[in-house]
């Protein structure tokens, strides 16, 4: 048997606040295996988008050990762990987060120049593009001249253009409406069937099918 | 390696067109910086080369005055008003000493001088320069424009500049000394040639008459406050003020020695003074300019937080964030401080043109290096001004700058 791609034993995370310590997560353990489908879920101020930033290293945990594809994140520098977030994971955020001042097609080209340290010459970018359903003359626009749906179809490019083994999605269709949010997650579910593990918070029952399992979260704790 | 720092610096190039305004608001703060700092360098350079230039057309001038401690050869201009303290002079005896050894090596001539107050026509009452010289000097020193050199007893010759000044033309009666002290009646018998600042004695403001007519007015006959020297070679000025000095110091210091490249030399030390106190003036402008810099990279910092999250997010190094907006700065920079060479040729030569009337050395390096040295001050001081925001922007926490609305 494998290794999992993640591995969270007890984590502990606290935020210190002049008004006092935030107990985010509390002595959480949990497992995913490759190619997993993972939904989180849990009432608002439970810690999932906490969880979640842990996962994507852009954090790290107050106490104990965070294992991502077999590297334990306590002990990676800032520069380690934003090679680990350029190489290893793809990032898909509710509010779409994509770079105003680039174009869709210049938003998906940013991680691939930032890992190969030169533009696309494959089609590589635009074929990821089309394959999200960004035609041509849609890449060319600025993220504010988008759609909602469409600027989150231009994230998932862009998470997916240096093939990323882990995808952190926090609400990736919070934003949407139903339809548009059952296509990205048809989207997902089919990334996660060509073998991509996918982690994503939702509060939908609904978009949690898509997932091959469920885990609820309540006050830091994972919830039996 | 050189296209990836295009998406950064396309990054910083947008962010700068997006707010056009307030960037090109502030690049005009360092265009006016450096414009300050390049024209005022110009401007200095050009006086000193014009006034080098000026002072070695009389590098044949020596001159010889009392020894008042203090500075050794301490030089004043002739025309001046130079000499005018009465304890110090040089005495006949000492003109003498001084006569046997320079004689040899062009002409010696003493001179009285001394302040007053003249009233011409019409009781116009006047401020002049007077020199008391030896008829036999006033030949070899002066030039005549007009008229003759003193030939009667009250006879004077004036400067031109006064001549204009206070109406006086060949034949002119006036007064010298002031109306409730002893007063002489002279006559204008010549106007001297203009001499400009190139010459042994600077008669243009004066008023020169014979050495007996000076001292039966002024009396210290034989108590001359200076003394001059015009070699015939210019080479021989270290000879002849050694062998002054050594003759004349022997035991004390009672004269003072100087040539005219010593007289140059503070002229044009004295020149950079002024142009360091204007640049200093012109610096505080650079350091307005330098807070406004700051003052919109800090803006822009604060703006972009949630951008900073994303970049960070999807992989950007903090050196990486750090460039992006050290770039924005020295855009800004760039485009000011080109802008701001640009103009300073323009405005340097118009003001050079203006205040020395003389633009023949604006185009040699001393004056033209003004220009690169101001689009280096103006960009460096971009640069580092934009250091610290982008050092801040660099080292935000990730998770903190995406939760930022
Ligand atoms: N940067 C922070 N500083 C201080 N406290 C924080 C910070 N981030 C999160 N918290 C606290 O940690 C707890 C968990 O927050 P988190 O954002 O993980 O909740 P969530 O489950 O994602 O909620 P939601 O469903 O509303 O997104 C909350 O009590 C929150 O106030
Ligand atoms: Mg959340």
């Amino acid at each position: 048997m494998t290794s999992p791609i993640v591995e969270v034993r007890s984590i502990t995370k606290v935020y210190s606040l002049p008004s006092g310590d935030v107990v985010a997560l509390d002595n959480l353990s949990l497992t995913i295996e490759e190619g997993e489908f993972v939904a989180i879920m849990g009432p608002s101020g439970s810690g999932k988008s906490t969880l979640m930033n842990q996962l994507g290293c852009l954090d790290v945990p107050t106490k104990g050990r965070l294992l991502i594809a077999g590297t334990d994140v306590r002990t990676l520098n800032d520069h380690d762990l934003t090679q680990l977030r350029l190489n290893t994971l793809g990032y898909i955020f509710q509010r779409y987060n994509l770079i105003p001042l680039l174009t869709a097609y210049e938003n998906v080209e940013y991680p691939y120049i930032l890992k190969h340290r030169k533009q696309d010459d494959t089609g590589h970018v635009r074929d990821l593009l089309e394959s999200v359903g960004i035609t041509r003359k849609m890449a060319r626009h600025r993220p504010a001249e988008l759609s909602g749906g469409q600027q989150q179809r231009v994230a998932i490019a862009r998470a997916l253009v240096n093939n990323p083994r882990i995808l952190i999605c926090d609400e990736p269709t919070g934003n949407l409406d139903t339809k548009t949010g059952n296509q990205i997650m048809d989207m997902l579910s089919d990334l996660n069937k060509k073998g991509n593990t996918i982690i994503m918070v939702t509060h939908n029952p609904e978009t949690a099918k898509y997932a091959d399992r469920t885990v609820i979260i309540r006050d830091g704790r994972i919830a039996v | 390696m050189k296209i990836f720092s295009d998406i950064l610096f396309t990054l910083s190039a947008r962010s700068i067109r997006l707010n056009m305004l307030r960037s090109i608001l502030s690049a005009l703060g360092i265009t006016i910086g450096v414009i300050a700092i390049s024209a005022m360098g110009m401007l200095g350079a050009n006086m000193t080369s014009v006034v080098s230039a000026q002072m070695s057309s009389m590098a044949n001038t020596m001159t010889v005055t009392a020894y008042t401690g203090g500075s050794s050869g301490g030089w004043s201009p002739p025309g001046m008003g130079g000499g005018s303290n009465d304890d110090s002079y040089i005495t006949d005896k000492q003109y003498d000493d001084i006569y046997q050894i320079a004689s040899r090596y062009g002409t010696v001539y003493p001179y009285y001088s001394e302040s007053d107050t003249i009233y011409t026509k019409n009781d116009q009452k006047g401020r002049a320069t007077i020199y008391g010289l030896d008829k036999e000097d006033m030949q070899t020193v002066l030039t005549v424009a007009n008229g003759t050199l003193p030939r009667s007893e009250n006879d004077v010759v004036v400067g031109t500049t006064l001549a204009g000044r206070q109406d006086l033309e060949v034949g002119s009666r006036f007064k010298i000394g002031d109306e409730d002290e002893q007063q002489i009646k002279v006559r204008v018998s010549g106007i001297l040639a203009e001499t400009g600042l190139s010459s042994s004695l600077r008669t243009d403001n004066a008023i020169v008459m014979t050495d007996d007519l000076y001292t039966s007015f002024y009396g210290g006959e034989g108590k001359y406050d200076q003394v001059t020297i015009l070699l015939d070679n210019v080479n021989d000025s270290a000879v002849v003020k050694n062998a002054l000095t050594s003759k004349l110091n022997k035991r004390e210091d009672v004269i003072s020695v100087s040539d005219s490249s010593s007289m140059a030399s503070r002229v044009t030390e004295s020149i950079s003074t002024m142009v360091t106190f204007m640049q200093a003036i012109a610096a505080i402008s650079l350091l307005v300019a330098a807070v406004s810099i700051f003052n919109v990279m800090m803006m822009s910092v604060t703006e972009r937080i949630s951008e900073i999250g994303i970049l960070r997010s999807i992989g950007t190094q903090k050196d990486e964030v750090m460039r992006m907006f050290v770039y924005e700065a020295l855009i800004i920079g760039l485009i000011g401080s080109t802008a701001g060479v640009i103009l300073s040729f323009i405005a340097g030569y118009i003001v050079v043109a203006l205040l020395i009337g003389s633009t023949a050395y604006f185009f040699g390096w001393n004056s033209m290096m003004y220009l690169p040295i101001g689009m280096v001050i103006g960009v460096s001081i971009c640069i580092v001004t934009g250091l610290y925001p982008a050092w801040r922007a660099a080292n935000m926490d990730p998770v903190e700058a995406l939760r930022a609305e």
